[in-house]
Formats: C-alpha cells, sequence, structure tokens
C-alpha cells in the first residue's frame, strides 16, 4: 500500500557548511540522514523525521535547519493536517493512535491566566538573597491539633506525628518507570533527587538494584501490574505511592512492549525477558474506595507504618469527591496528575480528551478537603503541566503543599518533545534502552542538569515569594489572595477560588 | 527669659564649636507641647542664626532630630527622641542624654551622633558617612546597607550587643562591637550577622560562631591592623561613656568580612 | 452598610501603633495615662481608627458576658436581641456612653448587654464555644450588626477617628482598668470604618496590632476550617480567632502559640536538641498555616495576661519596659517615658519571642457581688459605667 502521508519536518542542509562528517548519520536512530562518502553527499529521508533537533544540536558546522513543513493540505479549518494524516495512519494500518509525552492540544493552560501579587510599601517585600527564605515542605498526614504537654515547666510533645517526607524544595521527579525511560536516565533523577533533598519516583517499573542507595530520595510505586513489587522494594523507598491513574491516560492501563523488557528490565520488573509487560487498567485488588484503603493499610502494614502512602490519580470530573474517599482512605498524600500530564506511550485520542486541567481539579479538591475539615489529614501534590517556577508557586499558592515534575525533569535532560518516546529510539538517550543511544546520556552530566533546573528554580521561587513579603513557603500554600485571574470567566473564578485582576 | 514658644532660655555667649575654629551661642529649647516640625524648625533657625549648641529638654518621640540641619551644630537631647533620628544628616553633632528609638542616622552623610544608652531597630541604616556611638545595646539590622564611597567611610561604635542582621547587604564603613553592656546573651543570640555582605568591615569583642553569620560573610581573629584601628575607636568610646580602654582592648576580637564583594555574581543563567 | 463598607476589598491591613500597660498586681488606672501615650504616637495613625481594650472594669458582674455591639439602625439592634435571648439571658442592657467629640463622626449605634448563658442539655459545646457562635452568627447573618467585644469584665471601645478623640468619646476617664491596650490606625488600602478599627476581640482575647499579614489568606482559610468566620477581611481578626483556637481550644501554651505564629527557622529548629527540635517541627508541619508572615506586632491580652510578639524576622518594632506599678509594651519607647518616670529599663525583644506579663495570683479579680442579687439591683445602663463610684 502507498503511504498517503507527507513529511512534517523539512531537513535543510546548508551545503556550504556541510562538511559530510557523518555525526547527523550516526545521531539519527531514525535513519533520516545517510551520508554516500564516495558520492560526497548526504541526503535526508523527511518522512521519517520527528523533530527531535538532535542532528541540529550536534552538527559541528551548524549546518542543518530542520522545520515543520510548509506543505499543508487544501487550507480548512477542520480538516487540518493533522485530522488528515492520522486518518492515512489509521487507513494504512488499522491501529490505535499512539503518542508520548503529554497532551499537545491548546485547551486553556490556567497557570497562564493567573498573576501573582507583590508587596508595595505596606508589607515589605524580602530581600531572598539576603534574608532567610524557607522552602522546607513536610508531606504526610497532620494532626488537627498537637497535645502538648509541661514537665517541670518545660514543654514536651506528646502527639505522635504520622511518617512525614522532608522535602528541601516543594518539588519531585514525577513517576516515570525504568523501561519508559533508560537506566541512566533514572540513575540522573534519583542522584538529582539525593543531592537537592527531595524525592524521584520510580514508577512502576521496579527499581534497580543499583539504585537502592537512593532509597532514601525514592518513592516507590505500586501499580496495577505490580512490577518488581517485592519486600526489598518496600523496604527500601522512602515513600510508597498507590497509581490508580495517570493524567495522560485516565481510566487505562498501558502496556510495554516485549521488545523493551530486556535484561536488565526483566530482573528489575521481575517477569521474563521480552514478554509483554501488562498494566490493567484498574488494580484488580481495588474495585471500590474500600478495596483502595485495605491496599493502604497492607503498604502501611507491610513497612511498619513507618512511610507515608501516597495515591495518585488523573484529575477527572470528580477529582475533588475522590480525593476526599482517598483521604478518608488513610492516605497520606493525594497526587493529582492533570491531562498535560506526559507518559512514555498512549493512545493519543485518550492522551488529547479525557481528564481536565490539573489547576481546576486542585482547587476543587483543596476546597473539597477544606470544607470537610480534612485537608490537615493529607498533603496535596500536583503533577501535570508544571513547565517552570512560576507554574510552581501557583500551584502552591491555589493549595498544592509540592508538585512532581516530570517533563521538565526530561528536558532538562535532552528531551525536545518530539512525543515519539513509544519508539524506543529516543535519540537523547531517555526514552530508549538501545544501549547505543542510551550512552548518550551519561547520569554525571543528567544529575548535574537537573539540579542546576531546581536549584535555579528554588531561587526564583524564592524571588517571588520574597515579593509578596513571605519567607517561608507554608504561607504560600493555599492562599490564594496571592493570585488574581486574568481573562477568566466567572465560573472559572468561582472553581479556581481567586478573584480577578483588578478587584 | 522666654522668648517665645518652646524656647526658654537664651544665652548669648562665645561656645566654641564642636568642630570649627569658631565659636556661637547656645540656646535651650523645651520640646513638650511642641509638635516635631515646630521643635525641628526652631532648631534649624537657631542653627542658621549661628547657634553652637543647641539643648533640647523634654523631648518624648519627636522625630527627625538633626534632619536637614546642615551647620555645624552641637543638639544636646534630653528625653527619648523619635525615629529617624538624624536622617540624612550632613553637619551637625547630636548628643543624646537617654535612649533612641528606631532609625538613628538613616542615611546619614556627615556629623556625628553620640547616644548616651541604647539604639532601637534599623540604626545606620545606608550610612555613608560621618561616626555614631552607642553607649549601650542596638535593635535588629544595625548598619543594614551601610555603605562607602570617596573619602567618606562611615563608622559606627556600639557599646552593648545587637540583635539579628546587623551589617546585613553592608557595603562599606567600619562597625565595632564591644558587648560591654546589656541582657544575657545580647550578641550571642545574634543570627543572620553580615548577610548579604559585600564590604566593609565588623569588629566585635570576643568570639563570634559561625552558625550567627549569614551565607556572605566569614569570620576570623582580628589581626594587628585590626587593633590599630580598634584603639583610637575604644579611646573614644571610653571617653564618651566612660570605662579603661586598655582592659576592653585586652580581650579578643574577631573580624566579620565578605566572603566577595560580588556575591551574587553567578546567579543568572546567561 | 457596616460590613459593606469593607467587604469590597479582600483584606484590610494597616501601619499603626500600639500600646499597652497592665499593673500585675491588680492596680487600676482610669483611660487618662493611655489615651496620653497613643497621643504621642500620634504620627503613627491617620486619623481612621482607634481603640481601646479595658480589662477590670466592670467588677460588679465579673462573671456576666459584657457583648459591646455597633449597629446600623434599630432595625438590626432588634434583630440582634432576639438572636442573643436565644442563648442567653439578657441582665442589663443599653447604650454605651458616649460624649460628643470633634473628630469623632457618624458613630453607629453602640450598645452594650450583659449576658448569662441559658443552661442548655448539649453537652457536646461548652459554654465558650457557645459564645463564640453566637458573635459569629450574628456578625455573618445580622446585617447591620457587629459584635465588637464579648468578654467578662473586660470592654473593647473603637472606632473612626484619632485614638485619642476615640478614648474622648468613649468617656474612658470615666473606666478604671488593670490592663489597657490601644491602637492607633493607619490603613492604607480601605476607608475606616468603625468595625474595622482594633482591638480585636473574642471572648476575653483581644489583639492590638501593627503591620500587615502577608500569609492572610491561608491563616483565613485554616481558620475556616475550625469554624471561625473571618467577617472582617482583616489580618487582626485572625490573630485573634487564631489566639482562641491555639490556647482556648486546643490547649496549648503561649510558648508554643509563640512558636506557631513566628517560628524559629528551620536552621534553628535543627540545632536545637531533640526534643525541643521534635516539638519545633511538629509545630511548623502541623500549624504551618497559621504562620504569620510578614511584617506584625502585636499585643495579646486576656484577663491574665498581657503578650507582646513581633514577627520571626521583626520588620515591626516593639519595645518593653517595666516601671513601679504597670509593666509596658510599645511601638515606641517614648510614651511609657511620657507616662511614668519610674521606668527603669527597656528592652528590645527578639522576633518570635514572645513577652509575656501576667497578673500575680493573689490579683485575680473575684465576683464581689453574687449575680442573682446583682441582676435584681439597679440597671448597669442607669449605672452609667463601671467607674467605682461607691
Amino acid at each position: 500500500m502507498i503511504s498517503y502521508l507527507w513529511p512534517r519536518f523539512l531537513v535543510e542542509r546548508d551545503l556550504r557548511r556541510c562538511i559530510r562528517c557523518g555525526v547527523c548519520t550516526r545521531q539519527c536512530a531514525f535513519e533520516v540522514h545517510h551520508l554516500y562518502e564516495e558520492e560526497d553527499w548526504v541526503y535526508s529521508d523527511e518522512s521519517a523525521c520527528v523533530g527531535c533537533l538532535r542532528c541540529v544540536t550536534l552538527c559541528p558546522t551548524k549546518a542543518l535547519v530542520v522545520r515543520p513543513n510548509p506543505t499543508q493540505p487544501p487550507p480548512n479549518a477542520n480538516w487540518t493536517t493533522e485530522y488528515l494524516q492520522n486518518i492515512y495512519k489509521q487507513a494504512e494500518t488499522g491501529g490505535v493512535l499512539l503518542t508520548g509525552m503529554g497532551c499537545d492540544k491548546g485547551y486553556p493552560v490556567y497557570w497562564d491566566r493567573m498573576v501573582l501579587d507583590a508587596s508595595q510599601v505596606s508589607n515589605p517585600s524580602i530581600d531572598p538573597l539576603r534574608e532567610p527564605m524557607e522552602l522546607r515542605t513536610y508531606l504526610g498526614a497532620k494532626p488537627d491539633s498537637l497535645e502538648v504537654e509541661r514537665v517541670e515547666g518545660r514543654p514536651v510533645l506528646h502527639t505522635k506525628l504520622a511518617p512525614q517526607l522532608e522535602l528541601a524544595v516543594p518539588i519531585m521527579f514525577s513517576a516515570i518507570s525504568y523501561g519508559a525511560i533508560s537506566y541512566n536516565a533514572c540513575e540522573s533523577l534519583a542522584r538529582a533527587a539525593a543531592e537537592l533533598g527531595t524525592f524521584y519516583n520510580t514508577g512502576e517499573g521496579g527499581l534497580h538494584r543499583n539504585l537502592y542507595r537512593y532509597g532514601k530520595n525514592t518513592i516507590c510505586q505500586v501499580a496495577s501490574g505490580r512490577f518488581g513489587v517485592h519486600a526489598d522494594y518496600l523496604e527500601v523507598a522512602a515513600a510508597l505511592e498507590i497509581k490508580i491513574g495517570q493524567g495522560a491516560k485516565p481510566g487505562i492501563g498501558g502496556h510495554l512492549p516485549g521488545e523493551k523488557v530486556t535484561g536488565e528490565i526483566s530482573r528489575t520488573r521481575m517477569i521474563p525477558r521480552g514478554t509483554d509487560a501488562l498494566s490493567p487498567a484498574p488494580h484488580h485488588d481495588i474495585y471500590s474506595i474500600e478495596d483502595l484503603a485495605q491496599l493502604v493499610y497492607a503498604l502501611k502494614e507491610a513497612t511498619d507504618w513507618e512511610k507515608p502512602v501516597s495515591v495518585k490519580i488523573a484529575a477527572v470530573h470528580n477529582s475533588a469527591a475522590i480525593a476526599s474517599g482517598i483521604v478518608r482512605a488513610g492516605a497520606d498524600i493525594v497526587v493529582l496528575d492533570g491531562i498535560r500530564g506526559g507518559t512514555g506511550a498512549a493512545p493519543t485520542m485518550i492522551r488529547d480528551n479525557v481528564g481536565i486541567p490539573v489547576e481546576l481539579a486542585l482547587a476543587a479538591v483543596d476546597d473539597r478537603l477544606r470544607r470537610e475539615g480534612i485537608r490537615n489529614r493529607a498533603s496535596l501534590v500536583v503533577a501535570g503541566g508544571i513547565r517552570c517556577s512560576a507554574d510552581v508557586v501557583k500551584a502552591i499558592a491555589l493549595g498544592a503543599d509540592a508538585v512532581y515534575i516530570g517533563t521538565a525533569a526530561l528536558v532538562a535532560l535532552g528531551c525536545h518533545v518530539c512525543q515519539r518516546c513509544y519508539t524506543g529510539k529516543c535519540n537523547w538517550g531517555i526514552a530508549t534502552q538501545d544501549p547505543r543511544l542510551t550512552r548518550r546520556l551519561n547520569p554525571d552530566v543528567g544529575a548535574r542538569r537537573l539540579v542546576n533546573l531546581v536549584r535555579a528554580w528554588s531561587h526564583e521561587i524564592m524571588e517571588m515569594l520574597g515579593g509578596m513579603g513571605i519567607n517561608a513557603i507554608e504561607s504560600l500554600r493555599g492562599n490564594r489572595l496571592k493570585l488574581r485571574g486574568v481573562g477568566l470567566n466567572q465560573e472559572e473564578l468561582e472553581i479556581l477560588g481567586i478573584r480577578h485582576a483588578g478587584r | 527669659m522666654s522668648v517665645g514658644k518652646g524656647i526658654s532660655v537664651i544665652r548669648r555667649g562665645k561656645l566654641p564649636r564642636f568642630v570649627e575654629d569658631s565659636t556661637g551661642y547656645e540656646v535651650v529649647l523645651r520640646a513638650e507641647g511642641l509638635h516635631w516640625r515646630e521643635l525641628n524648625r526652631l532648631v534649624k533657625r537657631e542653627a542658621a542664626r549661628g547657634a553652637a549648641r543647641i539643648k533640647l529638654e523634654g523631648v518624648c518621640g519627636h522625630r527627625y532630630i538633626g534632619t536637614g540641619v546642615r551647620e555645624p551644630v552641637e543638639l544636646v537631647v534630653r528625653g527619648v527622641p523619635g525615629n529617624d533620628l538624624g536622617a540624612f544628616m550632613n553637619g551637625p553633632r547630636v548628643v543624646v542624654y537617654g535612649n533612641a528609638q528606631d532609625g538613628v542616622g538613616n542615611t546619614m552623610n556627615g556629623g556625628e551622633i553620640i547616644i548616651h544608652g541604647r539604639a532601637g531597630d534599623i540604626l545606620a541604616m545606608g550610612m555613608r558617612g560621618g561616626r555614631i556611638l552607642v553607649r549601650e545595646g542596638v535593635g535588629y539590622r544595625a548598619a543594614i546597607h551601610m555603605k562607602e564611597y570617596g573619602n567618606c567611610r562611615p563608622v559606627l561604635v556600639i557599646g552593648g550587643g545587637v540583635q539579628d542582621f546587623l551589617g546585613e547587604y553592608m557595603a562599606g564603613g567600619l562597625v565595632v562591637v564591644l558587648r560591654l553592656h546589656g541582657r544575657k546573651g545580647e550578641f550571642e543570640r545574634a543570627r543572620h550577622v553580615g548577610t548579604g555582605m559585600h564590604g566593609g568591615l565588623i569588629l566585635v569583642r570576643g568570639e563570634v560562631g559561625e552558625q550567627q553569620l549569614g551565607r556572605e560573610a566569614a569570620c576570623v581573629p582580628a589581626d594587628e591592623g585590626d587593633l590599630e584601628i580598634l584603639g583610637p575607636l575604644v579611646e573614644e568610646y571610653t571617653r564618651h561613656f566612660g570605662g579603661d580602654p586598655d582592659q576592653i582592648m585586652s580581650g579578643v576580637f574577631t573580624r566579620i568580612y565578605p566572603r566577595s564583594h560580588r556575591p551574587f555574581g553567578g546567579l543568572y543563567a546567561y | 452598610m457596616l460590613r459593606e463598607a469593607v467587604l469590597r476589598d479582600e483584606k484590610d491591613f494597616s501601619a499603626c501603633s500600639i500600646f499597652g500597660m497592665m499593673s500585675p498586681s491588680g492596680k487600676r488606672v482610669n483611660g487618662e495615662p493611655i489615651i496620653r501615650a497613643m497621643a504621642n504616637m500620634r504620627e503613627r495613625s491617620n486619623g481612621l481608627g482607634g481603640g481601646f481594650a479595658a480589662y477590670g472594669i466592670y467588677p460588679q458582674c465579673p462573671d456576666l458576658y459584657c457583648f459591646h455591639v455597633m449597629f446600623d439602625d434599630h432595625v438590626a439592634r432588634k434583630q440582634t436581641e432576639e438572636h442573643l435571648r436565644r442563648d442567653f439571658e439578657v441582665c442589663d442592657s443599653g447604650p454605651i456612653p458616649t460624649r460628643p467629640c470633634d473628630g469623632v463622626e457618624n458613630p453607629p449605634l453602640l450598645w452594650r448587654y450583659f449576658l448569662l448563658p441559658r443552661s442548655t442539655d448539649d453537652c457536646d459545646i461548652g459554654e465558650e464555644d457557645r459564645v463564640v457562635r453566637v458573635v459569629m452568627e450574628i456578625n455573618v447573618k445580622v446585617d447591620g450588626a457587629f459584635v465588637f467585644s464579648s468578654g467578662k469584665d473586660m470592654g473593647v471601645f473603637k472606632g473612626v477617628g484619632f485614638p485619642e478623640d476615640i478614648g474622648r468619646f468613649f468617656r474612658l476617664e470615666e473606666y478604671e482598668a488593670y490592663l489597657w491596650t490601644g491602637h492607633g490606625r493607619f490603613p492604607t488600602n480601605t476607608q475606616g470604618w468603625w468595625g474595622g478599627a482594633h482591638p480585636f476581640n473574642i471572648l476575653d482575647w483581644s489583639v492590638v496590632h501593627n503591620g500587615e499579614i502577608s500569609s492572610y489568606g491561608i491563616n483565613r482559610r485554616f481558620l475556616e476550617m475550625y469554624g471561625y468566620s473571618c467577617t472582617l477581611h482583616t489580618d487582626t481578626e485572625v490573630v485573634a480567632y487564631a489566639v482562641d483556637l491555639l490556647l482556648r481550644r486546643q490547649g496549648l501554651g503561649v510558648e508554643e502559640m509563640a512558636a506557631v505564629f513566628a517560628p524559629p527557622l528551620w536552621s534553628e529548629i535543627d540545632r536545637m536538641e531533640e526534643g525541643k527540635r521534635k516539638l519545633h517541627a511538629a509545630l511548623r508541619q502541623v500549624y504551618g498555616s497559621l504562620l504569620l508572615n510578614g511584617p506584625f506586632s502585636v499585643i495579646i491580652s486576656n484577663r491574665r495576661q498581657m503578650i507582646g510578639l513581633t514577627d520571626r524576622i521583626r520588620l515591626r518594632p516593639l519595645v518593653v519596659g517595666s516601671g513601679r506599678d504597670f509593666d509596658y509594651i510599645s511601638s515606641e519607647e517614648a510614651p511609657m517615658r511620657l507616662l511614668d518616670d519610674t521606668v527603669s529599663e527597656t528592652w528590645i525583644p527578639w522576633g518570635g519571642e514572645a513577652v509575656v506579663f501576667e497578673l500575680k495570683e493573689e490579683a485575680v479579680p473575684e465576683l464581689t457581688v453574687p449575680i442573682e442579687v446583682f441582676r435584681s439591683e439597679v440597671p448597669l445602663a442607669a449605672r452609667g459605667t463601671g467607674r467605682a463610684e461607691g
């Protein structure tokens, strides 16, 4: 069958600059570039190009330009390139459309419709470079009150607090499994989390033995496939996370194709080499909320009640009620993953059409938990589309205790969001298990890049806090007076619990 | 002799000025019942007429004493002067017999302030020149953003202890802390000393704990050079407030200095 | 109208003067000294709010709750009275005595009620909780009514004007108290209104405050979870409720309350010995939403204590001094010296360090007249004020 697809990108090569060195040829796992040495010619097969810009970045003479293909179907507001190409693909293969990373549709990004406050005169803005500025955050259940006894006139704490995670910055690395990404990418995340005093999340792919040493900074996930979940895995973690759903694909499971289940992944996931690793859509021991409670307490019991248990759900229409149930089911942390959250592979239709923006879910959940008087009982973490430090600040002001960053972390490692993670051919050595590709990501460099990113964001967060006259992150948390809406309608303002700018 | 509201006595006389080789007269102003604007207007008027010394009696919370006076006049304050004593001051000498409140010597450029008591918060903020001597302790953020430029090098001598943020953002000048008076722990409890400091020098009698310093400051035992700087200042202090300079100098001193003149050079991405 | 004036803005904040004086031995003075002290700090306010709290002013009936209430009109008053009668026996009521005074314009109706809670079978909720609930209900539900004082043997007097004018308006020279606090207000973003002046009060607790609390948004949302309605949109109101929550309802000590409002930095907590570290870490973890962030100095008082506190990096001033008969807490040193030449020592408390002055044990004001007898006697309103006139 002839493919009706046309290239999405154009690769333009400046022949005066090109020295036929072959770097682009070697760098492209999609085999776009072909060097014909005898003819002193490089041919680029644009139809294979995904636009990841690896060749452009590494070309020593900057001879390459990759840009969207200006060739378009006849102008039509409805039948755009995207829809035509999707239909051609499906007509040619009969398959479900697959994609990677987060939803790229233009749904409103509410972070961009909210602006922050700053002090002028009546309270001084604080200079965060010199004055104390505290970002330390504790995740876990808090009691409604503390009992303090007087012993010989001195106060002694009587209440025993539930286990807490101590974060030096309110930013953690999202769940991304070993399998979805390379070992080197996992190690980069683990080492960065340790150096930063925060946490990364194993995702559902188990924990490689070499990474057990970062256990103090590791949140181990327990998902429906239960890959690699065993006593040591639970024991080494700082906290456990039950994954109910994921923002990129709410309501569905997933699978890691057998080709990716290499020796190391097989050992880590504790499944035979070369078999498909299937994650069912639901946990088959959780068909209702009381079952979730059963699993929460099973994990607590398995770890002597020493670790907080988190429950992650995709942000959906009735997140607020679900979150309330999760808190009442004993979870110490609730994670909300919004529609823009990333994935290694998801059906395009699901990724782009199911779920809601995390900003709205967060506001609704925080409100609901407060109305029910149970907001203290669990911490709230949001994930899915946190792109910069201002997003972090806005999330915390809306009511989050901390955020997870996934895509942003991978971008720090080199990801250019080409959305082809599911191909396993990631030229940046991240979403691949091909040893030729994975060695492109040096964990020393990767960890450094992640640490730099989070440090820089921390500085920026401090600047924003200082501007608001706040010197501890807890005074921002849920402080929606620090936010104002821009261009939002009454309903949106009401859900977000903020006023419009100018009021 | 009463010659107007607020002025009870005027003694015409040949009083030597505190700086110049000239003389003037002394005048006594009674501050009770006067708004600070009235009091300061009288001070400015008398200073312009050539007073060498103006005594201000019954001061109680009157603000901005010494502000806007450029003549080399001595102001002697009895009572508690209000905030911003000597703000933007450039010339006079102010002697306070009592405690001073917040903001003494704010952005002061020249002259002298002698306080026979304590001072409050943000003493010598942004001070660029002149000197301030305080007999006892001071509050928060003393010498914040003190700076020097050209021939201007401000000096602040504190006889007692300090509270947090001494020398914050400090960009120049000299601060001496003698820890001779004050409540228990009045220096030891101080934190964030020299935070953001990028110039100037702080000399402290006794030892300074690492945990007391901000990130941008460091400390070492004072050296000979430091003691040479200290000697005359301690003498000046004891001349005003009493005490034995040799005994004061016999203790250990610590020098607090900025780690860098550009502590935030590496902060930005590109 | 009362509330309309303020609802336009989310939060009212102000830079102010605060002053407190207390006799540990229970010696009473009339309102003149504190009026003079406030006048001395006139620079710090702008005439848009002044007020006082006085403790020990109703010695005839120290066990009755005395509500001071402002009304837009008599409709609001009648509605409020209906409300009050449901939960209380109204032992006496009448207008709060005032005098016309330059600089004090358009006062609302100002009434006071001496109240005895009705006994109830509802054991789940204590008497004080019930009083708090009634105050909240009136303030939220009754349009044009605002309860601004609800303690026993104490009262708040406040309004729009310079504090010295407000003091004269309320004839404070006729009251004698062993503990006075005062406030002069310099509101920056709202027009002054009577209810927005300080002190803020709930039960015996009253708060005067200088500064702006930047964490107001979350302080308020946290308190709402515990049933407090922040009707006034002012940061000081949240301080009063937070005090009530921590000290009265949850039974924490003043020291712990200070560690919640103005906690030590984590770097300091990390250096503490274990027991203390655990306590302070837990206080921050659990009550982080009550951290009062931003510049503040407050004087918190009740019938036994006067507490001074500033924010943890001390961005607002507070000076403390002790004289022969009275202890003082003030924005500035000058006024305490103006009042009292026996003030020997003054000092500046550390940021986050609570300064607590307490009434001596033997100085506890006692109920001298049984309520039953008292109730049948001359109406309180007719006696004018609490002045001891024999």
